[in-house]
Parts: structure tokens; sequence; C-alpha cells
């Protein structure tokens, strides 16, 4: 056997050296910020450095042609330096004022939008979906791409009351995190066992220690070790799925999107909330999702219409009430948005606050 | 090449079309036909045909993302499509020079397909047959750059921008995010926990890793002293805003009420009670800044759904300096205790936060070594089923720590 080459267990680069000189020589030492317009923001060091970062949004499954092209943008209009956003948008770092808007203007006829700072709707946290996870229920880049072409306005414009963080996640594993306003898998039939295969394929034990609600247990089927799962007590999330994929869960028709708003991370205000269900039983309809996204742009146009400034989607919610929220999306209220789950007496309402 | 005619639908429309880029590659490259057809034969039947396996580098127990195709048959170029997990470094700067580079690396040996970047933090460089992961990730390997994590091992982290842009920043998140994931190699390369570990590393309140619901360990900026104040400043911001818009959106925003407007248009704050929430330096960015005396409350146990439900993580450290080196060891210490105590008591795929919730916070607290705070509490023990016959004891120990 030829010789292996052993890893060098270098862990996380670095990031000096591939940092503009200007954030280098300024590190620990900013002094404000502001945002001259939408897409840019504006930092000045105690030393009376300026930087501007040119924030601009990506596909995030990017290849390397549209990197390689981002790169010669950066080189021919920026300083050679960028920095990714948590949301995969790319900030271009400058020096030179002068060179903003020139860079907005390329950056815009290359067909990236410019935006997704303050209070704008920002790029869309999203997972992997069928490109290339093990077990989707739907697209992730396909659903953001089409919530963003419809998103785009609120995209490049700042005026939404706070920011808007959107997430998707393809499963009920829910890798996408918590968002303003979450579209998230929503299976709604158990399990279909392949029992030719589990024996095979499937630790069983560890199968049955994965069900959050102890649904599943060892059988004897068609005389070979196999698993079956009481239906009635099955809540349909999928759990099963990743450590026995003859347990598959997805669904054409009946693995349904969802709707959850309210999640926020900041402790600006209020502490960090999780998002709540709002909708659910939504088809999962490639390639453009059109019944998810209609309903995700009714609720910010009225969260853009009725909440105050600097209110994030939580905020508004907790100002308003929730019987107003539906009223005001028109949103069915149904038996599934009461919770039932481990500490769940806490979401109901122990009080006559009541908004008539 | 395939007909496409759902995924073409994707190509219209103000966004980036990752379509378009996706067909742009299959005009060179042979894999991309293919997963472009098996996209294509995903979005007709809504399923997906992917399944994992074992790939790996040589040294490295994880890593690397395996995807072999469920309908190779029918498009046999892509029927390995594995991801090879990258970690950028920390706070996601990059110089186009850096990038083009990687792009030369992917082209060579891979698809050409990388995003930037995954959910847990990776730069994910998508789509390498398996007799070429380990050439690709050689070449990474020698730019300076490592794989991430994958299963059930701490796992690749973020950190935000901070002291590199933001004077918001309370402690340098990026040598944090160093020192404390280069710290745990080990158990990142060679998957032994009971599932997997993240640490994310946010500079101030405002959390812009979302570190509190994602990671088990959050270490989150924040400052003990009075909060800067430029008078001048917020005059100025006063006579632009007007009064009732600072009123509005400043004082009657803040949630211990400590901010008061005098007649003078300065700004009087209760600093005792500030909670450091972030939300009035939010607003006004030239006028106020966090204090200067500052350093990071850690929390433990963060998570997204899988098992029990979805947690926040909770305060173990309300707070601690995070400045010399001592510093930066005890916080080392602390995850060091956690990761250890974590791999000796949680259950075969249970994260921290369950663990937590199944032994309750001061199991865990005492088998790391971390006395009881009322930080970590939103309210004191309801319930009166709990016995006490050590309260004494007990009492003595909040005693004796309060005088020492």
């Amino acid at each position: 056997m030829a010789e292996m080459r052993p890893p060098i267990e270098s862990g996380v680069p670095d990031p000096f050296q591939y940092m503009h000189p200007a954030m280098r020589r300024n590190y620990g030492q900013w002094k404000w910020h502001d945002r001259p317009r939408p897409g840019v923001l504006h930092h000045v060091a105690e030393s009376g450095d300026e930087v501007w970062s040119v924030r601009a949004g990506t596909q995030r499954q990017m290849d390397l042609y549209t990197i390689r092209k981002l790169c010669d943008i950066g080189d021919a209009y920026g300083e050679g330096y960028v920095h990714f956003t948590i949301r995969s948008n790319i900030e271009y770092i400058l020096t030179d004022k002068n060179k903003v808007a020139p860079l907005i203007e390329k950056l815009q006829a290359e067909g990236f939008p410019v935006g997704g700072t303050g209070n704008s709707v920002t790029m869309i946290a999203h997972t992997q979906g069928w490109l290339h996870c093990d077990i989707p229920g739907t697209d992730a880049s396909g659903v953001v791409k089409a919530l963003m072409d419809e998103l785009h306005a609120e995209f490049v414009r700042e005026e939404m009351p706070n920011r808007v963080h959107i997430t998707t996640s393809c499963c009920q594993i829910n890798c996408g995190g918590q968002g303003d306003i979450a579209i998230n898998i929503q299976h709604t039939k158990p399990p279909k066992i392949n029992h030719d295969l589990v024996a095979n394929v499937c630790e069983r034990p560890t199968v049955v220690a994965r069900c959050p609600v102890a649904a599943i247990r060892p059988a004897m089927v068609n005389g070979k070790p196999s698993l079956e799962v009481d239906e009635k007590k099955c809540i349909c999330c999928g759990a099963c799925y990743p450590p026995c994929p003859p347990m598959q869960i997805n669904d054409p028709e009946h693995s349904k999107l969802s709707i959850w708003v309210g999640g926020k991370n900041s402790n600006a205000r209020g502490k960090p909330q999780f998002h709540k269900l709002v909708a659910a039983g939504i088809p999962n309809n490639p390639p453009r999702w059109p019944e998810a996204a209609a309903i995700v742009k009714k609720i910010l146009q009225v969260y853009k219409k009725d909440a105050k400034d600097w209110e994030r989607l939580a905020d508004w919610v907790e100002r308003i009430g929730w019987p107003r929220f539906f009223e005001l999306t028109e949103l069915p209220f149904t038996k599934f948005h009461i919770d039932n789950w481990r500490g769940a007496r806490e979401s109901l309402n122990a009080s006559t606050h009541i908004r008539f | 090449m395939h007909d496409t005619p759902m995924l073409d639908q994707l190509e219209g429309g103000p966004w980036p079309s990752f379509i378009t880029g996706l067909k742009r590659l299959a005009k060179d490259n042979d894999m991309m036909v293919d997963l472009l057809g098996q996209l294509e034969h995903s979005y007709e039947t809504r399923k997906g045909f992917w399944k994992g396996g074992t790939v790996g580098v040589f040294g490295y127990g994880g890593g690397i993302i395996p995807r072999f195709s469920e309908v190779a048959s029918k498009f046999p170029d892509s029927a390995e499509f594995h991801t090879l997990r990258i970690q950028p470094p920390a706070g996601m700067h990059y110089s186009t020079d850096l990038l083009r580079q990687m792009c030369d690396v992917w082209e060579k040996h891979g698809s050409g397909l990388v995003a930037f970047h995954g959910q847990s933090g990776d730069i994910m460089f998508q789509g390498i047959r398996t007799d070429k992961v380990q050439a690709a990730f050689d070449e990474f390997n020698e730019m300076g750059f490592d794989l991430g994590g994958a299963g059930p091992a701490v796992r690749t982290s973020m950190s935000c921008i901070g002291h590199a842009r933001c004077e918001q920043s309370c402690y340098d998140t990026a040598r944090a995010h160093r020192d404390i994931v280069n710290t745990f190699l080990d158990d990142m390369h060679r998957p032994a926990l009971p599932y997997k570990f993240k640490f994310k590393f946010s500079g101030c309140p405002n959390d812009c890793m979302n570190s509190v619901q994602r990671a088990d360990m959050a270490v989150i900026g924040t400052w003990r002293d009075d909060m800067q104040v430029d008078q001048a400043e917020v005059k100025a911001f006063v006579a632009s805003k007007g009064r009732q818009y600072v009123v509005d959106n400043v004082l009657t925003r803040c949630p211990t009420k400590c901010l008061s407007l005098n007649d003078d248009n300065t700004l009087a704050v209760d600093n005792r009670n500030c909670v450091r929430c972030m939300h009035c330096i939010n607003v006004m960015t030239k006028a106020l800044k966090p204090g200067n005396d500052r350093g990071v409350t850690v929390l433990i146990g963060g998570k997204r759904t899988l098992k029990i439900g979805d947690l926040f993580g909770t305060v173990v450290v309300p707070f601690m300096k995070l400045e010399s080196q001592e510093d930066m060891d005890s916080l080392r210490e602390i995850a060091q205790n956690t990761i250890d105590f974590f791999a000796e008591n949680a259950l075969e795929h249970e994260r921290t936060g369950e663990m937590i919730d199944r032994i309750g916070l001061v199991n865990f607290l005492e088998g790391i070594g971390l006395e009881v705070d009322p930080h970590m509490i939103e309210y004191p023990r309801i319930s009166s089923y709990v016995r006490m016959d050590g309260w004494d004891e007990e009492a003595a120990k909040w005693n004796e720590r309060k005088a020492g």
C-alpha cells in the first residue's frame, strides 16, 4: 500500500491573513456605525478609519464560475476582501467611499441584489434538501430561490418594521433553525416500513430508542425480525427514518409544509423566543411552491402594515395577541395550534387577559 | 443533458439562480449533468434519492458526508456525490485570492459546486467521487484548511464578525472560537461522543450566530459596568428624530424600564436594572455602546427539535472576563469539563440540553464543578415536592461564597 499522507490537524484557520487590512488595523477598536443606504454598512473606528461594507445576496449553492465572478467584481470594483454573513450574503469591504456606488451598480448589473441589511427581509437560511440530503422531505435551494424571487423587493429595501429572518427546513429535524418565519416540512402519515430490509439495515434497539413517543417496538413480520409502529401513538416526526431508511417517512402527497412565526435569537427587547405554528397542510409543490409563498407574503404584508417601528414579528404578535394575528392574516385557527407536548400548559392562557 | 422542465422554472426571477449555476457546471462536467437529472427526478417524484455510507480521509473518522445515489442506474455519473465539510476562517473572512484557490482545487477534483456556508458553518464542497476525496482534502489541508465535524462529534463552529468590524463586540470572538474549537480537534475528527456538540460565539446579546437556540455551548458577549453614552450624540439623535420617536422607539421599548429622557434631551440610564438587551444600542448606534468592563455569558444546552423538542441554552456562567490567557484557560476548562461530563453521562443520541433536562441542572453543575447562582433561573422552584434536609449546609455554602 502506498504511503498515506497524515492530516495536518490545523483546525480553525486564523482569519487575520484573509481580513481586509483596515479591519486588521482597527481590530477591537470600532466606534460606531450607520447604514447610509440599504445594503451598505458604514463603520468608523476610534482611529478615524472608515470602512463601507456592501452586502449582496447569493444563491448560497454556488458554482465556481459564480464565485470567480464575485471575485472578479471584488478585484475590479472592490479591494479584494470579502466576508460572508451567516445567511450566505457576501459583503465587500471597502475603505474608499467612492467605490461604493460603482460596486453596487456592477453587482446589480451582474444579477446580485444589493440589500439584506437593517429592516429588510434578508436571505433565507436553508438546508440541503433533495440536492444533497439523505432524508429530505422537500428541496431547500429551490424553495429559497422561489421565495426570494417573490421577496426580492423587500431584500433591496429597508421598509419592514424590523429585520425579518426566514428559515426553511426540509425535514422535522429542522436544521434551518428558528426564524421570524419558518417554512418546515411536516409529515402527516406514519412511516411505511419495508419489512424485508429492516433486519439487515437497521440497528433495531437504536431505532426503538430514537422514537420521541415510544411508538416503535421490535416485531417478527413474515418470519423476519423487524419493527412495528403503534400508529395511534405515532406523531409522524420521522425521527426513526435516519437510523432506519426502510422506515420511509417522506411521502409525495402527505409530507406537507407548515409555517411557524415569531422565533428570534436576539435578546433585544424581550428574551429569545421559539417560533410558533400558524399554518400547516400546505402542499409540497415544486418547482415554485406557490401556496407556501402566498402565506409567507400575506403574513409579511400584514406585519409590515400593522407592526410598529422596531417590533420584530414576535414583538408585534405579543402586542396585538394571537387572536388578532389569525384575524389579520386570515389563517384558520385549529385544534392543532394548541400544544400538547411536554410543558404545554405554560402555553395556555391562565388569566382573564383577553382582547375584545 | 437531461430535460429539466421543472428546474428550468427556477432560472427566471430576480434572485440569483442555483440552477443556472448547476447548468453552467454541467457544460464541462458529466457529474453535474446527471446531478441535474437526479434533481429533476426528485422534483417530479417529490422524493430524495441519496443514501449515506462510509467515506473518509486517512487519519480522520469524520468530516466527509458520503452520498450515494439510489437511482445511479439512471444517473451513473453522479452515483457518488460526497461533500467535504471544510472549516472556514473564524468570522468567515476571505480574500478573493483564497476563494480563487479554493475554486481551482474544486474544479480539479470535484463538481465545482460550493455552499458558503452550511448551517453549522462549514464551507461545503459538494459533489466528489470517493476516489478523489483524499486528493482534494490533501490540497485544502496543505492550504491551511481542515475538515469540520460530522456525526457524534464536536462540530464546526461559527463566530460573528466581532472585533473585526463591530463596535458592539464585547470579546474577541475569533480568538475564542479558535482557542476553544482547536482544543477539541480530536473530538471533532474522531467522532466518539454520545451525539453532536456545538459551540457558537456571538460578540454581544444580539447573538448574530443564533447560539442560544443552536449551540450546546453558547458564548455570548456582555458587559457589567455602565453602558457608554455620548450625550452630545444623544442630543443630536433627539434633534433629528424628535422626542416622540425617542420615547416610542427607545425608552418604552426598554424591557426593564431603565431609560429616561431628561428635559435637556440627554439620556438617564438606570444601569443596575439594565439587562443588556441591546435594543437602545441598536437604535442609537452613534450615541450608545456597551460598557468597558466586557466579558461573556455562557449558556449550555441549546438545540433544535430532535428528540424532546426545541431547547434554549441556559445560563451556567453569568459573567466571566475573556481577555487574558488565564481567562481563556478558564473557559477552556469549563468546555473540557462539559464535554467530559457529556461523554460519560449522556445517553446515545442525546444532546447536552436533553441530558440536563433528564438529570436536572444541579446535577450537571455539580458534575462540571460550577456553583449555583440565581442568574441561572427565571424564578425559583414552584413545587414543594422536594427533599431539602441539607438546607443548612447549602445556605452556609452560599454565605461562605458571598463572604469570600
